[in-house]
């Protein structure tokens, strides 16, 4: 899966400026992807493309559970955040309701991914490359349940009685 | 087995689990509000379209509605949010919807408490992340998001990985003018705001014995700050009582066993706790009173599942008796029972004689919703739980976290003031 980097070099990147308090009366999801990363860099929903991925540092996605926030960035066009670690009910939202991959990283790829960079993440592999600066990092590969779920395409597709 | 571990062990059919086993625990008790049913709704319609049937909940008993967040309605939007709720739970039978203007009805954390709504020993799941909140209980009490709460509607049951325990052993009584805030906030500074990321934060010694439900509903209800899975509080006489003054029977408390095991143990001396705040931007920024910046606050907030139970609204009014507030001072109970407490025992009487504002039960302002939101530059000092960029209105706005007395405090003054120093 190939994409370019949007990064926010910053930890706690909470879900009050994924998707700030006012709009969680709005179910829309094409109204909340307008509003997507609002309350930290209000233009991201000009600048981002179909396919890209957002980098960032610890604890993506803390506070409040809203689901908002995952689809919010989905249906901006995000299809993976690659983050040095990430909040436990933004993590089980982007995967349960197959809206994004949250991808675990090291401090290596971290630093050594820029903005813009062009990215190729490999999960058969748990590797991501960097076809921009030509690097290879590790990511953290996926707990068997969250592998499963996220190849079955969400919680609902997902069948426990057959494992 | 610890308290979570025996839970789930139980929910799950199993003689035992451990720490990181994967499980599909059934659930006891679920709950939605104003933002989250309408949330699942669309969840259901999604699913109707792949064929997925949605045309019936797995026990209708199991399920129950607060209207919280945007209530009374804020605007039109919200309005048909309610609409749709309402809609909703005709539809599939659920009788324990509590709907404002209707008698009792509140915020889901305080009615979760208040009408004894979530046992000792429940699996419960709720469409919010400080469903940590109702720990206090005794029960595993876990937010999840609108796909996973659509699940368990549909299923009656959800995954869980089993979380490590982090035990905090709180020594000794809290002082007078020292609050569970203060303590949680304390707690959440030393271990950062992903100190319990993915684990349980079990309260428990010497320092919970002493310590009300009402107080113990406030440490848990915090741990969501702290990145926790859940809070938890192992059920006691304290809590046997609490619920069955609301009516509860046949309580059923499980305890961990004698050999429980904690990934981790932690100690706070409870008994030599000050008041504290959390700074802007993170709970996780905080100082004892004593050490706070001197700035001039724009407004006082008394409000929340975190800081307007009964209790809370009772020590704010200890503070204001008698004096005059400075600066905008709202309070909002955080359900229509304990405004009626506060009506009948006076402390409404005393708020409005400060120069309060009182408002009704809503999540309002705490989320940046309505109801009192702030303005670019504005600071307010705050009895809720969040401090993020724009957490509470305009994104250049800031909140202080504080314990209602805190917060009392400084409505008097304008500036962050201890209470014991109140002349």
């Amino acid at each position: 899966m190939k994409g370019n980097i949007i990064k926010y070099a910053r930890d706690n990147i909470d879900t009050d400026v994924i998707i700030p308090g006012q709009y969680l009366k709005v179910h829309d999801y094409a109204e909340l992807a307008t509003h997507a990363m609002e309350g930290l860099d209000p233009d991201f929903h000009s600048k981002v493309k179909e396919g890209d991925f957002i980098l960032s540092g610890k604890n993506f996605g803390c506070g409040s559970s809203r689901e908002h926030a995952p689809i919010a960035l989905s249906h901006s066009g995000v299809k993976a955040i690659l983050a040095l670690s990430f909040a436990r009910i933004f993590y089980r939202n982007s995967v349960d309701g197959a809206f994004l991959l949250p991808i675990e990283i090291d401090q290596d790829a971290y630093d050594g991914i820029s903005e813009g960079d062009e990215i190729d993440i490999d999960v058969s592999k748990n590797e991501i490359k960097n076809i921009t600066k030509n690097q290879t990092y590790k990511m953290k590969p996926f707990s068997e349940i969250i592998g499963k779920i996220i190849a079955a395409g969400g919680l609902f597709k997902y069948k426990p009685d057959q494992d | 087995m610890n308290i979570v571990e025996k839970i789930l062990a139980r929910a799950s059919g199993k003689s035992s689990v451990a720490p990181d086993d994967v499980v599909f625990a059934d659930v006891d008790k679920v709950m939605m509000h104003d933002v989250s049913g309408p949330g699942v709704l669309k969840v259901f319609d999604k699913l109707k379209k792949q064929g997925i049937a949605v045309d019936k909940l797995f026990d209708p008993t199991k399920v129950w509605v607060a209207e919280d967040h945007f209530v009374p309605s804020a605007d039109k939007l919200s309005a048909e949010n309610i609409v749709k709720l309402s809609n909703f739970t005709k539809n599939y039978g659920i009788e324990k919807h509590f709907k404002y203007g209707m008698g009792q009805y509140g915020i889901c954390h305080t009615l979760s408490h208040e009408q004894a709504m979530v046992m000792p020993g429940d699996v419960y799941v709720g469409g919010d992340s400080h469903t940590n909140t109702t720990g206090a209980l005794g029960a595993f009490a876990v937010g999840l998001g609108h796909t996973d709460i659509a699940y368990v509607l549909l299923n009656g049951n959800i995954w869980f990985k089993v979380p490590e325990t982090y035990y905090f052993k709180l020594n000794g009584k809290l002082p007078d003018h020292v609050m569970a805030k203060d303590l949680i906030l304390k707690i959440i500074g030393e271990i950062g705001n992903d100190g319990g990321a993915y684990r349980t934060m079990q309260f428990g010694g010497s320092g919970i014995d002493d310590m009300s439900v009402e107080s113990r509903l406030t440490l848990c209800n915090m741990t969501t700050e702290a990145g926790a899975k859940n809070g938890i509080v192992e059920p006691d006489q304290k809590v046997v009582d609490y619920l069955s003054a609301k009516g509860a029977t046949n309580l059923n408390l499980v305890n961990g066993d004698a050999d429980a095991e904690y990934s981790k143990i932690f100690e706070f001396e409870s008994s030599e706790m000050e008041p504290m705040i959390a700074k802007p931007f993170s709970p996780d920024n905080t100082c004892v009173v004593g050490e706070a910046p001197s700035v001039e606050l724009d407004k006082s907030y008394i409000g929340s599942c975190t800081g307007a139970k009964y209790e809370d609204l009772e020590a704010a009014a200890k503070v204001l008796k008698g004096r005059k507030v400075k600066i905008r001072t709202e309070v909002l109970p955080a359900a229509i029972s304990i405004y009626q407490r506060a009506m009948e025992n006076g402390l409404l009487k005393i708020f409005l004689d400060a120069g309060v504002t009182v408002g009704p039960p809503t999540c309002g302002a705490c989320c940046g919703a309505h109801m009192g939101v702030l303005a670019k530059d504005e600071i307010c000092i705050s009895t809720t739980n969040r401090n993020f960029p724009g957490r509470m209105g305009h994104v250049e706005s800031q909140t202080y976290l504080s314990s209602p007395m805190v917060a009392a405090a400084s409505a008097v003054t304008g500036k962050i003031t201890d209470p014991r120093d109140l002349k």
